[in-house]
């Protein structure tokens, strides 16, 4: 009873409050822009985007600061934005190790549950990449194929145990039934380069990191996890139409620290939904293969990380975060 | 103390310090050994360096017996006192600095850090002191808020309101 | 080849177009000035570049970024030399003999060792670059793991030498700079390591500057305070005509020492994930072993600055190769120049070449100017950066112990670094007072992440078989190499004997 009182308080304070404070609460000094990541990935290759549309587009009255803060796959993030309760100068670019290291990591003592939710800025997606040098290797069949024959002598490259590519690789061994050699490296594009150069046989990479390589004809996506086909890939077909049950995505969203004021909340929500809808944003999204459609926000965003929190919860439990952390 | 006395001390502090570090990596439960098929496991290269480290202070020590090393026969002191003084001052303002840079900000701290240096230790004088006190500040607010962009840390919120009372002045007018 | 001279002709057109010269100008002297402050790196500049890219063109805009990268290369020997802190990781070595020198009076003539050999470094990379740059891309790819672990031995083998007298002591001093570099988060298992009272700051591991300033910065200042008893001013060399021929006739002495620097430093430089840092590290060590008189070095030999300058510029220019062919980011720095160049919709890969050349070609033309305009500076300011050495150490003390507590914070942006960072540099003191040398901690941490990520790379994907690293061509020339340059002491000593015998 006092929630449902409290929520529906609370409902109406915002929808009184918000409209009002929406153009009055303006930064007063400038905003920490927390990178759950290091320099040169695609998480800070983003944030230094938004960062400098920001400042091009005269959004906010004081600067964003781009501040990586890379350690444990995001643990030291988490921690610093948790420490930063109701602080409104401070906001944090995520990926998915926002669900995933929590979980990994037990006695963390992060929920991110609690943190401010401002708005998801895109969905990055994940193809099946092998070099073009193997023709023997046309399509999902022959790759599956290719890999049980190879058994461990099959070398996937990935940006690191625990991360995103790590779980779909585990992903794609519990459901094809083979066992494949993780090999981490520091970064997507060192992941992509070595791929090109066959120091290791296949990788499941963002487009973004591949692109290049992909238009200069050095590799080839054989599948993409994603419910449809993505513009960028026409030709390439879903996991799903092949009757293989994954689907993965990498969120890219923008979230504070617990108990941030309303107003500043409603403050960078409009900010970054502006930049959302900006033609420069959008262009980058199709040209770098991000899915952009819609610009989920305030209670949907929560909505949306506890599902994805607790989907995090029950793949981890299903492929073991055993076969994750690999020892 | 002596040089000597020091040398034996710093050899029992360095292998305390390696056992620590290899119980450390033992203690978290970290894979010491060789992983079949996956060669060394992660806490293989801390752990067995970290027993390098032992046997490097071990061997310190008992060239500290045998009195191998030229430390080992010194018996001067390990600290001269005249010296004692300004190494102690130095680290002791370093210290305080770093505690002052998160109660009263960085901008103050290094106001006050100056003029302890300047006037108290060089005997300077005070027109030397106040352009030092003053320009250090402003010189590091130009280099590092303004043209770098970091924003160095406040200290508790009555100050950092001051500091953004005075920075907006840049904002409004620039 | 005809048409690689065409494309440069544009594109040295393009660098002297007045608005991108200015460019040039103004982003060598901010590099510069960025570049000299202990812990400022070019990583930092780029905080100057982003409002800059907004009026100007996306060709200006890297234009600027580059000399900046070289401009605050360049710096970081000035802060090497005359304070004796490195500003980077790339400019550790020429700590080595630069503060030497400059305690000795030399400043200058370190100074400008630092500078011709940079330059030269420059110029030979980027002639090489302008004439290499596809084949060699092609090459950086056979680069994996397994050829950067022996390329890693390689650069160990090379500091044989660099070790006190005091050989547990030593091997104490490269143990710990290699287990404080696994503190943190071990990217091959997802663990973390040694992360003490569970302070999630750990996790991060001790940065390399973290080390080295709280070594060079504050353990160093509070050693001169006491071995001079507070009179740390040193001598004042007066520049004059007379003395800057003189020391431009010096150059012979160190020549050949920058001409192995430039031509390892770009090799190195163009390998992915290798970078400047170890490039100017092999390049003193080779130095010093093939020197006629090692023993000189790191006592104040000018070869000791000349080479690892050389190097970390050759290396600098390297890095953009991988960074321009691949779009693989060969340091930091380049990878903050990648997201520029993302910013400005062009895209780094095997096409930018034929897809953007005008940019390319502007922006290989620009690095040759840019070299030129940075060493013209560079010797002209050198009485100005002397005159920092007359400084009383009541000011000098304090200026330095700010720069130092602000420079670490810049890096990282937490306190936290600060802090370890103090005791670090206490704790140097102490050991360095009994002989324990702290020069190959400061390698070790540099150097031990990717050797131990190489290594497990190696071995997972081999699957435990060591001998994977011999039965790669170019591995297997590396650890050979590595072998040679071991064993080379000793040979000499058995040669040296015999010699001595048969003289007999």
């Amino acid at each position: 009873m006092s929630f449902v009182k409290s929520l529906a308080v609370s409902a109406l304070a915002l929808a009184v409050a918000a409209p009002a404070v929406a153009q009055d609460w303006a930064p007063r000094k400038p905003v920490e822009f927390i990178i759950m990541a290091g320099t040169g990935g695609g998480a800070d290759q983003i944030a230094r985007l938004l960062q400098g549309l920001i400042e091009k587009k005269g959004l906010s009255s004081r600067p964003f600061i781009p501040i990586n803060k890379p350690g444990g796959s995001g643990a030291e993030a988490l921690r610093y934005l948790q420490d930063k309760a109701g602080d409104d100068h401070t906001v944090m670019m995520t990926l998915n190790s926002f669900y995933t290291t929590p979980i990994i990591q037990e006695d963390l003592g992060v929920d991110i549950t609690a943190f401010t939710p401002i708005g998801l800025m895109a969905m990055d997606t994940f193809l099946l990449w092998v070099n073009t040098d193997r023709e023997d290797i046309t399509d999902l069949d022959s790759y599956v194929e290719t890999v049980k024959a190879a058994g461990l002598d099959w070398k996937v490259g990935g940006t690191g145990s625990g991360q995103e590519d790590s779980v779909l690789t585990a992903m794609m061994e519990a459901a094809f039934d083979y066992d494949v050699t993780y090999i981490p490296f520091p970064g997507g594009g060192t992941v992509a380069k070595n791929l090109v150069g066959n120091q290791i046989d296949s990788t499941v990479n963002n487009p973004a990191e591949q692109m290049e390589f992909y238009r200069a004809g050095n590799s080839k996506p054989l599948v993409q996890f994603t419910g449809e086909r993505m513009a960028a890939f026409p030709d390439v077909p879903t996991a799903k139409e092949l009757g293989v049950d994954i689907e993965y995505y990498m969120q890219r969203s923008v979230n504070g620290p617990p108990g941030m004021s309303a107003e500043a909340t409603a403050f960078y929500t409009n900010l970054f939904e502006e930049l959302f809808n900006s033609q420069e944003w959008q262009d980058y999204c199709t040209s770098d293969g991000l899915t952009c459609d819609n610009f989920m926000k305030g209670a949907d965003l929560a909505n949306f990380h506890a599902t994805q929190k607790v989907a995090h919860e029950k793949l981890i439990e299903q492929v073991g975060a055993k076969a994750i952390t690999g020892e | 103390m002596t040089v000597r006395q020091a040398e034996l001390l710093m050899g029992i502090a360095t292998l305390l310090l390696s056992l620590g570090l290899m119980w450390n990596v033992w203690s978290d439960g970290l894979r010491i050994g060789w992983v079949e098929g996956r060669g060394p496991g992660a806490g293989m290269w801390p752990f067995w360096l970290s027993l390098g480290m032992a046997l490097a202070a071990l061997a310190t020590i008992v060239r500290w017996f045998q009195g191998k090393t030229p430390e080992s026969r010194s018996l001067d002191p390990y600290i001269a006192s005249e010296t004692m003084f300004l190494v102690v001052v130095s680290a002791i303002s370093i210290f305080l600095l770093l505690v002052l840079m998160t109660v009263i900000g960085t901008y103050l701290s290094l106001m006050l850090f100056m003029l302890f240096y300047v006037r108290f230790l060089g005997k300077h004088d005070w027109r030397m002191t106040a352009g030092f006190v003053i320009g250090a500040p402003i010189f590091v607010y130009l280099l590092f808020e303004v043209a770098l962009t970091k924003y160095l840390p406040k200290g508790w919120p009555i100050f950092e309101e001051g500091f953004l009372w005075l920075d907006n002045f840049r904002w409004e007018y620039f | 080849m005809e048409t690689i001279f065409v494309s440069l002709g544009g594109g040295l057109m393009q660098a002297f177009e007045p608005l991108n010269l200015f460019m040039i100008l103004a982003g060598c002297l901010a590099g510069l000035f960025v570049g000299c402050m202990p812990g400022l790196g070019s990583v930092n500049g780029v905080a100057i570049l982003l409002p800059v890219t907004f009026l100007v063109p996306p060709t200006a805009a890297i234009i600027f970024l580059a000399a900046l990268y070289y401009g605050a290369m360049y710096g970081g020997a000035i802060s090497s030399i005359t304070l004796g802190i490195p500003g980077a990781s790339t400019a550790v070595a020429t700590v080595f003999d630069g503060r030497p020198m400059a305690q000795a009076g030399k400043a200058d003539k370190a100074l400008m060792a630092a500078a011709i050999a940079s330059f030269i470094g420059g110029t030979v990379s980027i002639i090489l670059f302008t004439l290499f740059a596809p084949p060699l891309a092609a090459f950086a790819l056979k680069f994996g793991p397994q050829e950067e672990f022996a390329l890693m031995l390689l650069a160990f083998a090379t500091f044989i030498g660099l070790g006190g007298d005091d050989i547990p002591k030593t091997i104490f001093s490269i143990l710990l700079g290699l287990v404080m570099a696994a503190i943190g988060f071990d990217i091959i298992s997802g663990q973390p390591r040694m992360i003490f009272f569970d302070m999630v700051e750990l996790q991060r591991g001790i940065g390399f500057l973290v080390l080295a300033i709280g070594i060079y910065g504050i353990g160093e200042m509070l050693w001169t305070l006491e071995s001079t008893k507070g009179q740390v001013q040193m001598h004042n060399v007066k520049i004059t005509w007379a003395r800057f021929k003189e020391n431009l006739k010096e150059v012979k002495v160190y020549i050949n020492s920058t001409w192995l620097g430039s031509f390892l430093g770009f090799f190195v430089g163009t390998l992915p994930a290798a970078g400047a840092t170890p490039a100017a590290l092999m390049s003193y060590g080779l130095s010093k072993t093939f020197s006629k008189d090692p023993d000189s070095f790191g006592k104040g030999n000018i070869s000791g600055v000349a080479a690892p300058e050389a190097a970390n510029n050759a290396a600098s220019t390297g890095s953009m190769l991988p960074m321009i062919t691949l779009g693989i980011p060969g340091s930091p720095t380049t990878a903050i120049l990648l997201g520029g160049m993302i910013i400005w919709g062009l895209r780094p890969g095997p096409l930018l070449f034929t897809e953007s050349p005008d940019f390319v070609w502007g922006l290989i033309g620009s690095m040759y100017v840019a070299n030129v305009a940075t060493v013209l500076l560079n010797l002209a300011l050198i009485p100005v950066f002397i005159r920092v050495l007359a400084m009383p150490f009541t000011l000098l003390t304090p200026i330095i112990f700010i720069l130092c507590v602000l420079g670490v914070f810049a890096t990282t942006d937490r306190m936290f670094d600060t802090w370890i960072m103090l005791i670090l540099g206490v704790a140097g003191y102490l050991m360095r007072k009994l002989n324990y040398p702290v020069a190959p901690a400061v390698l070790a941490i540099v150097l031990g992440p990717l050797a131990e990520r190489s290594l497990r790379q190696s071995l997972i994907s081999s699957q435990g078989d060591v001998t994977t690293f011999i039965t790669r061509p170019i591995s297997l020339t590396c650890v050979i190499l590595a072998l040679l340059l071991v064993s080379y002491p000793l040979i000499q000593r058995l040669v040296r004997r015999r010699t001595a015998v048969q003289a007999d």
